[in-house]
């Protein structure tokens, strides 16, 4: 069967397959971008991938003053894990250790729904009785008093069942510097995709995993498939023109959203073509009988 | 939607409960069944049919066309809907309201919204003593909702305030916030003696203040982002209180002759 072909990339026929998970956003303000943007990339450190992280959290998008509710720059952070219990977990001690800390920091709930997660009901303990509760209308609002003035924390924020966490693209191509290019601008399209984040560092990661290892202690271990220097030794999916695979991981409030940043990733890297960018485009999946999110490449093309 | 209407025939000779003309007791009742309702507080039985010439209309929205300061407790214990008078009202209109809306485009007497503890309460007029205050025997006034006074408010406005926003716009009595538990009061123009007297918890914004009690005590001006985030969210109901909120305030902690963990906010 000839391979799909648009705009000279190559389109494997595959399906990219995710996993639901819980998930909620946060927006962080603060008295300008610079320490809204800092306090939102502190919180979403070392959250990559939820097995050795606890959580998967990334910035959707940045809001001017007039979108936010104190008129101070902030930014929508998004957090994934496997279950609301962990989730809850990390919330807290992101926002407590991240947030609160950042001089000036707002941190407001982003996300409706009847499912709630407590952020101020839990930091509000930092304030030694000195804690002020504020309600307006069904928003409640903690004010804990700070060295530099006071950190102003919503309640609660809303927790979404229907995300879905592990959307995912495999770019390959000629050498490291024309994948990375294709790469980039994928990442930067899709980061224009409201709802969803890219957890990986820049939203890319080079080093896919298979499920299991030769070693007992491992649960996963490298994706030696893809690996373009085991390619003669191994049972490779790689083509011989392929010198570089590099994945981006799309985390999603909802499935659409996942659907939408791959179609908007897919867009850019058919439209840099195969020259300058990858030669063929591929697609994570574990036969489908783990995760009931499937994301069909074909599905999702320019 | 249609409107049920009450339109008061003349001034009635004797002060009047209209407790019972609430839109969940009134629901699934004919106009009969609700023109024979009593209102007497005397002897004197009067019904609705005698002192309001009534018009059909959806309970969910209550329309009072004349209003009387003989008119006590309209709009008392509303869950939801809408109640609108069109006149002043007596004593505690929208008293342990829940929910819902009620609008007085007159003025009223004391005790209105009396231990409400949700919805909104709009008072186009002015307001008598204790607004939003418990009465005898109760520990807490007001537990939730808005309550705006476009004119002014009398004495305690605010008693024992536990949770909700006061906005008065015009000026308050003496004593406003008076043994205020918690909740939000903002008095736009002057206000009497002792603002937050014996307060324990909770907020006062002033924008005239009269001299403090010396039991409150000076923390400084600041620049608090719960001030912006509740002038966005007044902005709607009071563009006034919107505007004094994002002034640089003065914050003065006390009563520290009660609990002392309240404030009153001053503009710098």
């Amino acid at each position: 069967m000839r391979p799909m072909k648009k705009n000279g990339v190559r389109i494997d026929d595959s399906f990219a397959e995710a996993f639901p998970m819980r998930g909620t956003a946060i927006l962080i303000t603060a008295p300008n971008r610079r320490w809204a943007r800092q306090a939102a990339t502190t919180m979403t450190g070392f959250a990559t991938s939820v097995i050795g992280c606890g959580a998967e959290a990334g910035i959707d998008c940045e809001r001017v003053g007039k979108d936010t509710p104190d008129g101070r720059p902030g930014v929508r952070v998004l957090m994934f894990a496997m279950s609301s219990d962990t989730l809850q977990t990390q919330l807290v001690n992101r926002a407590g250790q991240c947030v609160l800390t950042s001089p000036g920091s707002a941190c407001f709930a982003d996300l409706d729904g009847p499912d709630r997660l407590p952020i101020g009901d839990q930091l509000r303990y930092f304030g030694d009785g000195w804690q002020i509760s504020k309600k307006f209308g069904d928003r409640h609002f903690w004010r804990i008093p700070v060295m530099d003035g006071e950190f102003l924390c919503e309640a609660t924020t809303g927790l979404t069942k229907k995300a879905v966490g592990g959307g995912n693209l495999l770019l390959m191509g000629a050498t490291p510097g024309t994948t990375m290019r294709a790469a980039e601008l994928a990442v930067s399209a899709m980061n224009g995709v409201e709802g969803v984040i890219l957890p990986f560092p820049g939203g890319i990661v080079r080093s896919g995993s298979k499920v299991g290892s030769k070693y007992k202690a491992m649960l996963a271990s490298t994706n030696d498939a893809y690996c373009p220097t085991l390619r003669g030794a191994v049972p490779t999916k790689l083509d011989e023109d392929i010198g570089c695979v590099l994945e981006i991981v799309i985390d999603g409030l909802t499935e659409d959203a996942v659907a939408e940043a791959m179609r908007a990733g897919l867009a850019a890297i058919v439209k840099l073509g195969p020259e300058h960018g990858a030669v063929r485009v591929g697609a994570g999946n574990y036969g489908g009988k783990l995760g009931p999110f499937h994301f069909h490449l074909k599905d999702l093309l320019p | 939607m249609k409107p049920l209407v009450f339109t008061l025939k003349q001034e009635p000779g004797q002060r009047l409960d209209l407790a019972p003309l609430v839109p969940h007791l009134l629901d699934g009742k004919s106009v009969k069944d609700i023109a024979a309702l009593e209102l007497q507080t005397t002897r004197e039985k009067v019904t609705t049919g005698d002192i309001f010439k009534i018009r059909t209309g959806s309970v969910d929205s209550i329309r009072f066309e004349g209003g009387s300061t003989h008119l006590d407790n309209i709009g008392l214990g509303v869950k939801a809907g809408e109640v609108v008078v069109e006149g002043d009202c007596g004593k505690a209109p929208g008293r342990a309201m829940s929910g819902g809306n009620l609008v007085v485009n007159g003025d009223c007497g004391p005790f209105a919204g009396s231990a409400m503890s949700g919805g909104r309460l709009e008072i186009a007029g002015d307001a008598g003593d204790f607004l939003g205050g418990p009465l005898e025997g109760e520990m807490e006034g007001m537990t939730g909702g808005l309550l705006i006074v476009r004119g002014n408010a009398g004495a305690r406005a605010g008693d024992r305030l536990r949770r909700g926003t006061m906005v008065i716009e015009g000026s308050a009595g003496d004593y406003p916030g008076s043994r205020m538990i918690a909740g939000t009061l903002i008095v736009l123009k002057e206000c009497g003696i002792l603002p937050g007297y014996l307060m324990r918890r909770g907020t006062i914004v002033l924008a005239n203040p009269p001299e403090l009690a010396p039991t409150f005590a000076d923390c400084g001006e600041h620049d608090l982002a719960f001030a912006k985030v509740f002038s966005n969210l007044l902005r709607p109901e009071s563009r006034a209180a919107a505007r004094l909120l994002v002034r640089p305030l003065i914050r003065f902690a006390g009563d520290m002759a009660a609990l002392g963990k309240g404030e009153i906010f001053l503009p710098a």
